[in-house]
């Protein structure tokens, strides 16, 4: 039995997002070291802001500045942060009702006093990045605070006061967009059935499975039959050699990293393998890309890295005649 | 009250799948969509579906408070890189204390985000529906999000058109169509979209020339003859019998709605006519009563993402006998004036915000039969089909929507 394929598959990708009036000017205003909230129909203050009124659904726009003080609603300990996260060293995920807001903005709380220094009721202020482009991380991450004043713990609105701005929320060349880089770490498997057909590869040989129910083959084998919805363990195999059913002619450079070596024009084929049930995709070289044909007879070409066929090339043979491919397009 | 509910249960029970009986009729009451364009920079994804969504509501002169459920559809969530945009979408869309549910099927979803909906309606769960579909494609790539280097498998090798291509020239192969049917057919859309304000391209000068002469892509697909990327949404308000008596304008009704789904590849898959599309449209004209789609149908919106799937969907769903849909391109009957109009909003060949292309296609057949598709209305629409498909032709989804009630 093969052993099943296991390899790193990372997913990252660099997403652009257009901001709206709302955000553009929370994110610009953590630029200019102001936190803004918005003032929903009921009168409360929310932060960060949003759009529309989460009662009444109207839309909503009154900005509202909020001290860069506040008090820890709730928090967890993160003990091991990972990539990306705001702070290399442990720290407390923290939910912080900033003073003048009604709700919480959830972020980073840098507490050297470690879990037991962190409760409800803790509190804390902004600790603002050096390099602010207008982005949550213009945060750098919050900071336990001792207040000068006692009586702030009981009246917050006082204590915030002192360090606003008066700001309405309007600036100078505001950031309307941002960039949002996201990134997912997978192990990926490709299963039993595919692990064999990759491993038969390497031998340059094409495997393949039949299905037990229709005998359908399938190339390369998925480890089930779609159709039937049975399992197939059954390996055939096929090819060497197939016929290019459908095929087109690709005048442009793909932007897949893995297709910019590949010189245009090409021909991108459908090819059904003798034997197999089903065409597979592949290119075909070997033959000016306008004397490609369907019934065209073709062989693999392998690379010297391993793996699938780099190309295929025509064998010479006479076209296959259409009636015989005709149901493998 | 409790008489209809218990005959609709008995009726119901016995057959599932099919006819009106028994079930509340379902009328289109609002529509509305945003204007069309590349990159909506100055809206959030939030506002972009605001923005659709005020306007159907305002077509039915209806407020937050008479929308008793939401269902909103967009295509894969890597298209914009928001996992579960239905979260944060709900202050947006008025959902707050209401179900909201997202539908996710490919590129056909916009068509069944409204079935699934109108499913909530015609099955007495909720009096009035919002359904919504969108895609912001300036904020991703559709592209990359299509082709994830997965470890062990050869990369897609020839990009989106590349997938279609190789079916185009089998359809060719098979039926003898000549290679212009394409550019006609490209040339036809783009001319419907001036017509149509919402449309994302306006070509206004425009020929069949042009078209003829633009770079050749992915030989047989030309550059003209592809779709564009947008970035739109698209609502609708469905509501039952009584909230159709109180709409200020006419409804459209629903006279047949079916989805199917059949696996990407199998071996016997026909990618030129695939026999999930075939089912679908037969359940569909089978409840609308629908002997003779070519003669009893009034027009057709349907989801041509590259110009030959025109000819393509016109046998698929029985319009034409196989072989011969690519003769009705070319003898004019799918134009605007023609017997058959096709596309008169200017398709998916003009417009195409990814998730929201069904539905953009499903309101089109509703705006056509309510009379209200401006420059674009073919004279005595009476019952007109939309139509959609996704996921490398294994979603599909349709609905056929008429002038007046369903009778049954």
């Amino acid at each position: 039995m093969t052993e099943v394929l296991k390899a790193p598959l990372v997913v990252e990708f660099p997403f652009t997002r257009s901001l709206g009036p709302v955000q553009s000017a929370f994110l610009t205003g953590l630029r200019e070291r102001v936190v803004l909230g918005v003032r929903t129909g009921d009168g409360r203050v929310l932060v960060p802001p949003v759009e529309y009124d989460p009662v009444t659904s109207e839309e909503i726009g009154e900005l509202v500045e909020v001290a860069p003080t506040g008090t820890v609603t709730t928090w967890a300990w993160n003990h091991e942060p990972r990539r990306g996260q705001p702070l290399d060293t442990p720290f407390a995920w923290v939910l912080v009702r900033l003073d003048g807001a009604d709700t919480a903005l959830l972020h980073a709380l840098d507490a050297p006093g470690g879990p037991d220094s962190v409760r409800t009721g803790t509190r804390v202020r902004v600790r603002w990045a050096e390099d602010r482009s207008g982005a949550i991380t213009d945060i750098a991450c919050f900071e336990p605070y001792e207040s000068p004043n006692p009586h702030e713990l009981r009246d917050p609105y006082s204590g915030g006061a002192a360090a606003l701005v008066g700001s309405d929320g309007r600036f100078e060349d505001p950031v309307t967009g941002i960039v949002a880089p996201a990134r997912l770490d997978y192990t990926y498997s490709p299963g039993r059935a595919q692990s064999a057909y990759i491993r038969s590869l390497a031998d340059r040989r094409v495997v393949g499975e039949r299905c037990p129910s229709c005998r359908k083959v399938y190339v390369p084998p998925r480890g089930a039959c779609p159709t039937c919805g049975v399992a197939t363990s059954e390996q055939v195999e096929v090819g060497p050699r197939g016929t290019v059913t459908t095929y087109c002619i690709v005048n442009i450079k793909a932007t897949h990293t893995a297709n910019l070596d590949i010189e245009v024009p090409y021909v991108y084929a459908h090819i059904a393998l003798d034997g197999a049930d089903l065409a597979l995709h592949g290119r075909i070289g070997g033959i000016p890309y306008d004397q490609v044909r369907m019934g065209l007879r073709v062989e693999p070409v392998w690379s010297e890295a391993g793996g699938h066929p780099d190309h295929y090339r025509p064998t010479g043979e006479p076209d296959a005649d259409y009636e015989t491919y005709k149901e493998l397009l | 009250m409790s008489d209809t509910k218990s005959n609709a249960l008995s009726n119901a029970s016995g057959n599932a799948l099919s006819s009106a009986t028994g079930k509340e009729p379902v009328a289109v009451v609002g529509i509305g969509q945003t204007k069309h364009v590349a990159a909506r920079r100055d809206v959030s994804i939030a506002g972009l579906v605001r923005e659709a969504a005020q306007r159907a509501l305002a077509d039915a002169e209806l407020t937050w408070a008479d929308i008793d459920a939401v269902v909103i559809g967009k295509a894969p969530d890597f298209f914009e890189g928001v996992m579960m945009p239905e979260l944060y979408l709900a202050d947006a869309l008025g959902a707050v204390g209401k179900p909201m549910l997202r539908v996710h099927t490919a590129g056909s979803v916009g068509g069944s985000t409204a079935l699934v909906a109108t499913n909530l309606v015609a099955g007495r769960v909720h009096g009035t529906v919002l359904t919504l579909a969108y895609e912001k494609q300036s904020e991703s790539n559709a592209m990359w999000g299509l082709s994830l280097p997965i470890p062990f498998q050869q990369p897609l090798l020839a990009g989106a058109g590349g997938f279609f291509a190789p079916h185009v020239r089998a359809y060719m192969r098979r039926t003898g169509a000549p290679d212009t049917v394409g550019s006609l057919v490209a040339y036809k859309d783009r001319r419907n979209a001036l017509k149509n304000p919402y449309a994302h391209l306006h070509e206004h000068g425009i020929t069949l020339e042009k078209v003829q002469a633009s770079p050749m892509l992915w030989d047989p697909i030309r550059y003209s003859e592809t779709c564009p990327s947008s970035d739109g949404a698209c609502a609708m308000v469905l509501t039952d019998r009584a909230g159709a008596a109180r709409s200020p304008r006419p409804p459209a009704w629903l006279h047949g709605g079916a989805m199917r789904s059949e696996p990407t590849l199998f071996a016997g898959k026909d990618f030129v006519s695939p026999r999930a599309g075939k089912d679908c449209a037969a359940d569909v004209y089978r409840q609308a009563g629908i002997a003779d789609p070519r003669r009893d149908i009034d027009a057709v919106e349907m989801y041509v993402p590259f110009s030959w799937y025109e000819p393509m969907w016109l046998e698929n769903l029985g319009f034409a006998d196989e072989g011969e849909g690519w003769k009705l391109t070319e003898s004019g009957v799918t134009e605007l004036d023609g017997d058959l109009p096709v596309n008169m909003s200017g398709g998916v060949l003009s417009t195409n915000p990814i998730g929201a292309s069904g539905m953009i296609r499903f309101a089109e057949a509703a705006l056509q039969v309510r009379g209200q598709a401006g420059e674009h209305q073919v004279d005595g629409a009476r019952r007109v089909l939309g139509h959609a498909y996704g996921g490398g032709s294994q979603f599909f989804s349709m609905w056929l929507v008429g002038a007046a009630p369903p009778t049954s």
